[in-house]
C-alpha cells in the first residue's frame, strides 16, 4: 500500500460516507416542502405536524451531509494536487459555481426555514424550504457536471505548453451527454432515498400507534396512525414515481456508458470475450466461482439482457474486457501521454467490485420498489397493519435505497479506474506529490474515527426523534400578532 | 486590468466576506463559556439561558456565513488552480485541523439543543468553543504565512511541514485573528442582545479590543516594514483608525458604529495582506523565481471570462438575500425570548 492507495481509500471512505446523507437531503427537502405547502394550502393540522416532524429528521441528516461536504471540497487540493493542477481550468469552475449558486441558497434559506416559525409570513416560510430544495438540486447539477467530465471529457483542449487540460467550451461541459443522463438518474435516486426514509419512519410509527390502540382497545382512527399511514403512502408513491425515472434514465445511461466507456459495461458483467452481433450477450444475475474469466459459473442468466442493456437490441454486439484491453493499450498505452505511462497495459478496473456493485445497485433499488408496492397494497382502504413484517419493512425502506445509491457510485467510480480523467490521466498520476505517507495516514485515521463516532451520534439522535413522533399541533400566530417580548417559537 | 488580476481582487473580497462574517461567529463561539460562564451567570439555569441567547444571535446566519470560505476555496480552484493545489496540499495538517474543528463546531450548533441532558449540551459547548478558536487561530497562521512567503520549490510544491508554519510572524498572525474576532464577536453580541449581557459584551470588547489593537498594529507594522508598499500602508492606517474608532464607539454605547469599525478593520487587514501579496499569490521563501504569481498560477482567459460572468450575475443576488436574512432577524434578543427547555422526556420504546 502506498500513498496513492491511501489517498484513494480516503477519498472512497469520505465520499461514500458523505453520500449517505446527500440523497436523503435532496429527497427529504422536497417532501418536507410538499408537507409544508400542503399545510399552508389546506390548514389541515396533520400537514404541519408532518412538516415539522420530518423537518427535524431532515435537519439531523443535513447537518452531517453539510460538514462532510466541506471535506470534499478541500480534499481535491489536499490529496489530489496534481489532478487539481491538470484539470483546475475546467473542474474548478463548476465547483466555484456550485458554492455561489447552490451552497449560499441552501444554507441561507435553511437558516430562514429553521428560525422562520412565527417570524416569517406563512407562505414565504414555506417557500424557503422550496428554495433549499432547489439549492440541493443545483448543487447536484454542478458537481455532477464536474464528475461527468472525468467520465467523458468534453469541451477542452490539451495544452502542451502549459501541460494541462484547458476549457474551450463551458456549455459543452454543462451539457455533456453523460451529465444529461447522470443528473436525472442521481437526483431521482436521491428522491427514492428521501422517500424511503419518509416511508420507513412513517410506517414504523403507524404500526406503533395502531398497536397501542389495539392494546388499549381504542379506536385506531382517533390515534395518529391514520396520519402516519398517509405519510408512509406518500413516501411509497414518491419512491415509485422516482423509480420509474431512475429505470428509464439508467437504461439510457447504460447505452451512453457502452459508447463512451465500454470497458465499464464489460466490467459490470465481467464479460471477458466479446460477443458478436446476432448472438446476444446474457446478463448473469448471480455468479459463483471467480470472476477472472477462468471459471465463472452463472447461477441465473437472462439471455440477451446484457446486449439489450448495452445496445437496446437483444442481439447487439458487446465488446469484452480482453478486446478492449488490447484496444486501450494501443490507443492510450502507446500515446506517449506521460499521465498514462504507469499503467501501459492494465486498463481493467477491479472486476469483482464492478460486478457486484452493479448488481447491488439494481437489486436494492428493485427491493425498494417491492417494499413501496407492498406498503401501498397493505395499507389500502384505510388499513393500518401491525404485523412484525411492517417493522422489518420500516427498517429496510430507508436503508435499501440509500445503499443502492452508494453502490451506484461505487460502480461508476471503480468502473472508471484506472482513469482519473478518462483517456487523459490515470489515478496514480493525480495524487499530491508533496504529501507524505504519514500525513495521509493521519488524516485517514482522523476522518475514519471522527466519521464513525459521528455516525453513532447521528443515528442515535435520529432514532430518538423518530420515537418521539410528531409533536402535537399548536395553532401558529402570524408574526404581526405576536408580542415583541414573547419567547421565540423556535430557538437553539 | 486583466481578468486574472480581477480574480485576485475577487478572492480578496471573498476572504473579506468570510472573515468579517464568520469572524463574529467565531467570536461568539469563543465567548460562549465566558459570557455564559460562572463569572457572569448567577446560576446554572441562568448560564444555560445566556448561552442560548448567544447561540441564537448567530443561529440563523452562521451557516450562510461559512459558505463564503467554500466559495473562496472553489474560486481559488477555478481561477488559480496552482495556488489551490500548492496551498491545499502544502498546508495539509493545518487544513485537516480546521476541517475537524469546523465539523465539530457546526454539529454543535445543530445538535446541542436537540437533547435536554446537561452533559450532552456541555460536550457540544466544548465543540463550539474549540471549533471556533482553532480555525480562527489557524486561518491567521495560514494567511500570514502565505503573505510572508513559504518554502516553495521549482515544481510549485511546498517543502517543510506543520512546524514551518509555526514561526513567530505566523503565530502572531494567529493571535491577531483570535483577538480581532473576539472583539468583533463581543461587539456583535452587544449589537444583537439587550439587558445585562449587552453591557457585559461591551465591557469585554473594550478590554480585548485593546489587546487586539496592540497585536494587530505590531503585526501589520512587521509585515509593512519587510514587504510594505504605499497602498498597503494606507490600508494599514485605515485598519488602525477603524479599530480605534470602533472601540471608541463601543465605549460610547454606539454598537452599530462599533461593529462597522471592527468590520472595516478586518476588511482592511485582508486588503493589506492582498496588497502586500500582489502580484504574487504565494511567494516562495526559497527562491523568488519560484513564486506563484497571479500570472503563472491562473486559469485561462476563457475560464476566467465564464467565471466573471457568473460572478457578476449571481453575487448581487446572494448579497441581497443574505442581507435580507439579517434584516429578518434584526431584533435584539434577551433571556426572556428563550423558550423554556422541554422537560426531560420519557422515551418510549
Amino acid at each position: 500500500m502506498d500513498a496513492t492507495d491511501l489517498a484513494r481509500w480516503q477519498f472512497a471512505i469520505t465520499t461514500v460516507y458523505h453520500f449517505l446523507f446527500v440523497p436523503i437531503t435532496i429527497g427529504m427537502s422536497l417532501i418536507v416542502a410538499v408537507f409544508h405547502t400542503a399545510w399552508v394550502r389546506t390548514r389541515n393540522p396533520e400537514w404541519m405536524r408532518l412538516a415539522k416532524f420530518f423537518g427535524k429528521l431532515f435537519l439531523i441528516n443535513f447537518a452531517l451531509g453539510l460538514v462532510t461536504g466541506i471535506v470534499q471540497e478541500f480534499q481535491f487540493g489536499m490529496n489530489w494536487s496534481d489532478y487539481s493542477r491538470f484539470v483546475g481550468d475546467i473542474f474548478g469552475a463548476p465547483l466555484a459555481i456550485e458554492a455561489l449558486l447552490a451552497f449560499f441558497l441552501e444554507s441561507t434559506f435553511l437558516g430562514l426555514w429553521i428560525f422562520g416559525w412565527g417570524r416569517l409570513p406563512e407562505k414565504l416560510h414555506a417557500t424557503t424550504m422550496w428554495l433549499v430544495h432547489i439549492g440541493t438540486v443545483l448543487s447536484a447539477y454542478f458537481i455532477l457536471a464536474a464528475n461527468s467530465f472525468m467520465q467523458h471529457p468534453v469541451g477542452y483542449t490539451y495544452n502542451r505548453a502549459s501541460g494541462r487540460a484547458e476549457l474551450t467550451d463551458f456549455f459543452a461541459v454543462l451539457t455533456n451527454k453523460v451529465q444529461l443522463v447522470t443528473f436525472p438518474h442521481v437526483v431521482l435516486s436521491a428522491y427514492m432515498a428521501g422517500a424511503g426514509v419518509v416511508m420507513g419512519v412513517a410506517l414504523w410509527l403507524m404500526r406503533r400507534e395502531a398497536k397501542r390502540a389495539a392494546d388499549d382497545a381504542q379506536d385506531v382512527a382517533r390515534t395518529d396512525a391514520p396520519m402516519y399511514r398517509r405519510a408512509t403512502r406518500i413516501g411509497a408513491v414518491f419512491a415509485l414515481v422516482a423509480a420509474v425515472g431512475v429505470i428509464v434514465s439508467g437504461d439510457v445511461q447504460g447505452k451512453i456508458m457502452t459508447e463512451v466507456q465500454p470497458m465499464k459495461m464489460a466490467a459490470a458483467e465481467a464479460l471477458y470475450d466479446s460477443v458478436p452481433a446476432g448472438q446476444g450477450a446474457p446478463f448473469s444475475v448471480l455468479t459463483i466461482g471467480s470472476l477472472d474469466g477462468s471459471h465463472a459459473n452463472a447461477l441465473i442468466e437472462v439471455p440477451g439482457l446484457l446486449s439489450f442493456l448495452a445496445t437496446g437490441d437483444f442481439k447487439g454486439a458487446v465488446r469484452g474486457i480482453n478486446d478492449l484491453k488490447a484496444e486501450y493499450a494501443q490507443t492510450y498505452g502507446a500515446s506517449g501521454n506521460p499521465r498514462v505511462a504507469d499503467v501501459a497495459t492494465a486498463f481493467v478496473p477491479n472486476i469483482p467490485t464492478t460486478y457486484w456493485s452493479f448488481r447491488l445497485m439494481i437489486g436494492l433499488g428493485m427491493a425498494t420498489v417491492a417494499i413501496a408496492l407492498a406498503v401501498l397494497w397493505l395499507t389500502r382502504k384505510g388499513r393500518t397493519p401491525t404485523s412484525k413484517w411492517m417493522a422489518y419493512a420500516a427498517v429496510a425502506a430507508p436503508l435499501l435505497p440509500v445503499f443502492a445509491n452508494s453502490f451506484g457510485w461505487i460502480f461508476t467510480e471503480v468502473g472508471r479506474q484506472p482513469w482519473l480523467v478518462f483517456g487523459l490521466m490515470t489515478t496514480a498520476n493525480g495524487v499530491s506529490p508533496g504529501v507524505s505517507m504519514g500525513e495521509v495516514i493521519t488524516s485517514m485515521v482522523v476522518f475514519t474515527l471522527l466519521y464513525g463516532a459521528l455516525a453513532v451520534v447521528e443515528i442515535k439522535l435520529f432514532l430518538h426523534y423518530v420515537r418521539k413522533g410528531a409533536e402535537p399541533f399548536e395553532e401558529p400566530q402570524e408574526p404581526a400578532d405576536r408580542d415583541e417580548d414573547a419567547p421565540l417559537v423556535f430557538a437553539y | 486590468m486583466d481578468l486574472a488580476t480581477f480574480w485576485f481582487i475577487v478572492l480578496g473580497v471573498l476572504w473579506t466576506g468570510y472573515l468579517v462574517l464568520e469572524g463574529f461567529d467565531f467570536g461568539v463561539g469563543m465567548l460562549l463559556p465566558v459570557l455564559g460562564g460562572k463569572r457572569y451567570a448567577s446560576d446554572a439555569v441562568d448560564a444555560e439561558k445566556r448561552r442560548r441567547v448567544l447561540l441564537n444571535t448567530i443561529g440563523p446566519v452562521w451557516d450562510g456565513n461559512e459558505v463564503w470560505v467554500l466559495t473562496a476555496g472553489g474560486a481559488t480552484f477555478a481561477a488559480f488552480p496552482h495556488w489551490y493545489a500548492t496551498l491545499f496540499s502544502g498546508f495539509y495538517l493545518p487544513l485537516l485541523l480546521i476541517l475537524v474543528a469546523l465539523i465539530l463546531r457546526n454539529l454543535g450548533f445543530e445538535y446541542r439543543h436537540k437533547r435536554p441532558e446537561a452533559q450532552w449540551k456541555a460536550r457540544w459547548d466544548q465543540a463550539i468553543f474549540w471549533g471556533s478558536l482553532v480555525p480562527a487561530l489557524l486561518w491567521g497562521v495560514a494567511l500570514t504565512n502565505i503573505v510572508r512567503g513559504v518554502p516553495i520549490d521549482a515544481n510549485k510544491e511546498l517543502t517543510g511541514n506543520l512546524f514551518t508554519l509555526l514561526n513567530p510572524a505566523g503565530l502572531l498572525g494567529g493571535l491577531v485573528f483570535v483577538a480581532l474576532f473576539l472583539t468583533h464577536g463581543a461587539i456583535f453580541i452587544a449589537l444583537k442582545t439587550d439587558g445585562k449581557i449587552r453591557h457585559e459584551a461591551r465591557q469585554i470588547a473594550e478590554r480585548v479590543g485593546v489587546v487586539a489593537a496592540v497585536l494587530a498594529v505590531a503585526l501589520l507594522l512587521w509585515i509593512g516594514v519587510t514587504d510594505g508598499k504605499l497602498a498597503s500602508w494606507v490600508t494599514t492606517v485605515v485598519a488602525a483608525v477603524a479599530l480605534l474608532g470602533g472601540l471608541a464607539a463601543n465605549r460610547a454605547g454606539r454598537e452599530g458604529w462599533a461593529f462597522i469599525g471592527t468590520a472595516v478593520t478586518i476588511a482592511m487587514a485582508v486588503a493589506t495582506y492582498f496588497l502586500v501579496l500582489f502580484p504574487n499569490v504565494m511567494p516562495s521563501s526559497t527562491n523568488p523565481a519560484w513564486n506563484l504569481t497571479i500570472d503563472n498560477a491562473s486559469s485561462t482567459d476563457y475560464t476566467l471570462k465564464v467565471m466573471t460572468i457568473v460572478a457578476l450575475v449571481f453575487t448581487p443576488i446572494v448579497l441581497l438575500y443574505q442581507g435580507w436574512t439579517y434584516w429578518v432577524f434584526r431584533k435584539r434578543l434577551t433571556v426572556k425570548h428563550i423558550p423554556e427547555d422541554a422537560p426531560l422526556e420519557t422515551v418510549s420504546h
